[in-house]
């Protein structure tokens, strides 16, 4: 039976003194996902002297890029409160045509690569503008844009195999003594950064993952909002196609099969809210590395690939679960 | 039948006493209102009576016996029953399966429809609604599925029922209807706890009255108390002036809408507002308003009319360029409609204007800051920073952000639609002062609401809408409320039984 002798003044909830502890507890709490890699890497590092040597890690690099480029992608849908599964479908038959331009058509390097990205644009686009105009949910548009893709890329190909030339290869490439993947990861991170940050289309994307009425309703194009999100994602799905071509030599008719959920669980580990208006780019950066470090740690540990499947799903629902308590906290 | 007591409880979270010493008894047969402005501390009460809180200090008794009321089970069990605002009804599903949700009769197993059907039957009966038992609940009005949760409490055998805002969707004749039943309830022994933010309703159904103010006990008064002294308790200073209106001299006309016309909706819609005018348009409810309003914003389109902005057409259906022609809203609902909850109070005070100002797609972040802390400075928005989310802000402080989003946008012209819809009284002056300071710049203003005294208090002059027709014009000093409602009815006669509404209950 306490009787504080003074009453509190009821404005904000942020009211009171914070104690140092209370500051740990939140930084534990904003920051899940990065201390739980920091915390996987040293228990790694101790449990197999193979984890922290140079060549794994940048090992490590080369498997989390595809995934993050298209985490990247799948933020700005994401944050604008719709889901992109058809993101490994577009990486595949983007770097199809890439390779069928190329060999088949014989046309230039550089245009083939610009068609390309014209091609996950385009898939992008049309899932957006199913999405923004037919009011089909995002999640049926790119279900359906997913099969669509896919099928297209086993008919361009007969379901072959088609190898790509040179300067595709570059992409899968080590130059400098950096692998490319790595470097076209932080690229396109950076630019996934700018745009969600710096500029009007990406803070309209916030606005209208948050609440799309209010947003219409202060001038915001929320359609055009809407399409930009999907036709992003299917460039940024391109780009990862293109590199995953470049590592294979070739463009795979099965490439990135089921790693639009990869690039989803990199997106919600990260922090972001499958209900939009909330996400950053570098928590799914972490998100992507953390999946990267599970299955390289796994592998190194002899881990057979089947319970690495176990593993990460209990990372996922480890990690959202987590964050949904850390916002129910935050919400009081 | 059953007292509830409620002696010295206190509720903390965190560092903040939400609820400190305060003592409600709720006798049999009676209705104890609870009195307070939002974030008073009325639902924390609630929620200890109804067993989802428990108290950190004072006790709860029931005839006379301390208990403790661990879950909403052991409140039920006590024969404690809530109405909550937002009411807990699948609306899939049947009456009869929500008056029984979580307790189906069964028989071997198996659904019991026959049983639940008569038990339903007779639930209904009780309260007086006259349902078929297999209608959907979604199909049923507000209002008629409010008393099904009343019927349900009965059921259960409650014989203190917690009425939380219970009239805040209502019209005026259901709100007779839910009277009424109380009425009844109480001739039958059932105490209650009524919450309203409508004063005139307290002397209408309540028998005491018991203030709280930040979360402190003020005191326990008749309901007769008359509705001034009342605000004065709730506030804790009196309020001189409800409508501190200062007209100032209407010069050009600003918004012109001339033909508006769209279906059976809006017909023919003609008006004028000049600068530094407020004009407030009034209506039964479904007379038009909104739909008025958003059409002039172009939210929705029209079939026919023009809409000038300071002597410029606005192109239809475009909202983002009749901003930029110098309008902007201020809509009914700031829940779903004006503000992003989960957002920055900066994030939302920026949104209309980040497009704006952005230069080759980049948002000028600093010039928006800057701009975002003048303007929730200038509005005097209570926060605990720019970057709190807007959710966590009073009602009366998240209005002032959406008037503020437009304060930054600088606009000539701005169209309110319900500005004072759940913000307290001491904070719904401070919107009205905020009207003041737009037409005194040289702004123009069309309110619409259903609150009709606000209307007469705060516009300079008064037109009154029916049917999709402007059925009147007036002055505001030559505007009665008499006045008002017969040109509000005066194209209804085909149309169903004239309906009032004065809700100004929040979300």
């Amino acid at each position: 039976m306490t009787a504080v002798q003074q009453a509190q003044p009821n404005e904000g909830y942020e009211s009171g003194a914070i104690s140092t502890a209370d500051k740990v507890k939140k930084f534990v709490a904003r920051n899940g996902a990065l201390l739980g890699l920091v915390v996987l890497c040293i228990i790694l590092s101790i449990a197999t002297p193979a984890f922290l040597t140079g060549p794994n890690i940048l090992n490590v690099g080369i498997q989390a890029a595809t995934v993050a480029i298209l985490a990247f992608g799948q933020t700005f849908v994401i944050v604008a409160a719709g889901i992109d599964l058809s993101v490994g479908s577009v990486a595949a038959v983007s770097s199809m045509m890439v390779a069928y331009t190329g060999a088949s058509m014989g046309l230039p390097v550089w245009l083939t690569i610009i068609v390309g990205l014209l091609t996950g644009a385009g898939f992008g686009a049309l899932s957006g503008l199913a999405n923004a105009f037919l009011k089909l949910p995002s999640f049926i548009a790119t279900l359906a844009m997913m099969s669509v893709a896919r099928g297209l890329t086993l008919v361009i190909s007969d379901g072959r195999p088609v190898s790509t030339s040179g300067m595709v290869n570059f992409f899968g490439s080590t130059a400098l003594g950096i692998p490319v993947p790595i470097v076209m990861m932080v690229i396109m991170g950076v630019l996934a950064a700018v745009i969600l940050n710096f500029t009007s289309a990406g803070r309209s994307m916030y606005a209208v993952g948050g609440n799309m009425e209010a947003s219409r309703l202060s001038g915001i194009n929320v359609h055009k909002t809407q399409v930009m999100v999907f036709v992003l994602s299917g460039i940024f799905a391109a780009v990862a196609g293109l590199v995953i071509a470049g590592r294979l030599h070739s463009a795979q008719p099965q490439a990135a099969t089921g790693y639009e959920m990869d690039a989803i669980a990199s997106v919600v580990i990260g922090g972001a809210s499958l209900s939009g208006g909330k996400g950053k780019v570098s928590g799914t950066f972490i998100g992507a590395i953390l999946l990267a470090v599970i299955r390289n740690g796994l592998n190194i540990l002899n881990v057979s690939s089947f319970w690495q499947q176990v593993v990460i799903g209990l990372v996922i629902a480890f990690a959202v679960s987590f964050d949904t308590l850390r916002r129910k906290e935050d919400a009081h | 039948m059953t007292q509830l007591s409620l002696v010295g409880v206190s509720k903390i979270f965190g560092s903040s006493k939400v609820v400190d010493r305060v003592s409600v008894t709720v006798e049999p047969g009676k209705v104890h209102v609870l009195l307070g402005e939002n974030g008073a501390g009325k639902s924390t009460v609630i929620k200890m009576m109804s067993g989802i809180y428990q108290p950190d200090g004072g006790r709860i008794e029931i005839d006379g016996k301390e208990v403790r009321i661990p879950n909403v089970d052991a409140a039920r069990r006590f024969g404690i029953a809530v109405i909550h605002q937002e009411l807990n009804m699948v609306p899939e599903l049947s009456i009869m399966e929500n008056l029984f949700l979580g307790a189906l009769p069964t028989k071997g197993g198996f659904v019991d429809r026959a049983t639940m059907k008569r038990k339903a039957r007779e639930a209904l009966t009780l309260i007086g609604l006259n349902e078929d038992v297999s209608t959907p609940m979604g199909a049923l009005g507000v209002a008629r599925q409010q008393m099904v949760e009343i019927a349900k409490a009965l059921m259960q055998d409650a014989s203190i029922l917690i009425l939380d805002e219970p009239t805040a969707a209502l019209t005026r004749k259901e709100c007779e209807q839910l009277f009424s039943i109380m009425a009844d309830l109480k001739a039958k022994g059932v105490g209650m706890v009524f919450i309203s933010h409508h004063l005139d309703e307290i002397a209408r159904v309540g028998d005491v009255v018991t203030v709280l103010r930040d979360g402190q006990y003020v005191g326990t008064v008749p309901a007769s108390t008359p509705e001034a002294e009342l605000v004065k308790l709730m506030v804790g200073r009196s309020i001189e002036n409800q409508y501190p209106r200062v007209a100032g001299k209407p010069s050009k006309v600003m918004l012109k809408v001339d033909g508006l016309t769209r279906g059976d909706e809006i017909n023919s819609v003609s008006f004028e507002v000049r600068a530094g005018e407020v004009v407030g348009l009034a209506g039964l409810v479904g007379a038009g308003r909104t739909e008025v309003i958003r059409a002039i914003f172009g939210a929705d389109p029209y079939d026919s009319g023009n809409v000038t902005v300071d002597g410029k057409p606005v192109p239809k259906a475009s909202i983002a360029r009749t901003i930029v022609a110098g309008v902007g809203l201020v809509p009914e609902d700031r829940r779903d409609q004006g503000l992003i909850l989960d957002a920055s109070v900066a994030e939302n005070l920026g949104l209309a204007t980040m497009i704006p100002t952005s230069r080759m797609g980049f948002v000028d972040r600093n010039g928006q800051r800057k701009r975002e802390k003048e303007t929730a400075s200038k509005l005097r928005i209570r926060m605990a920073s720019i970057d709190q989310r807007t959710g966590a802000l009073s009602g009366g402080n998240q209005q002032k952000a959406v008037f503020g989003k437009w304060s930054m946008a600088k606009v000539k012209v701005l169209l309110l639609d319900e500005p004072t819809r759940g913000v307290d009284v001491g904070a719904r002056v401070e919107i009205y002062e905020l009207i003041n300071e737009v037409t005194a710049k040289g702004g123009a203003v069309l309110m619409a609401s259903s609150d009709l005294p606000e209307v007469l208090g705060m516009s300079d002059r008064v037109l009154v809408m029916s049917n999709g027709h402007i059925s009147g014009e007036m002055p505001a000093n030559e505007a009665t409320q008499e006045k008002v409602m017969a040109l509000a009815v005066s194209h209804m006669q085909e149309a169903a039984t004239p309906e009032i509404n004065e809700n100004k209950g929040e979300h």
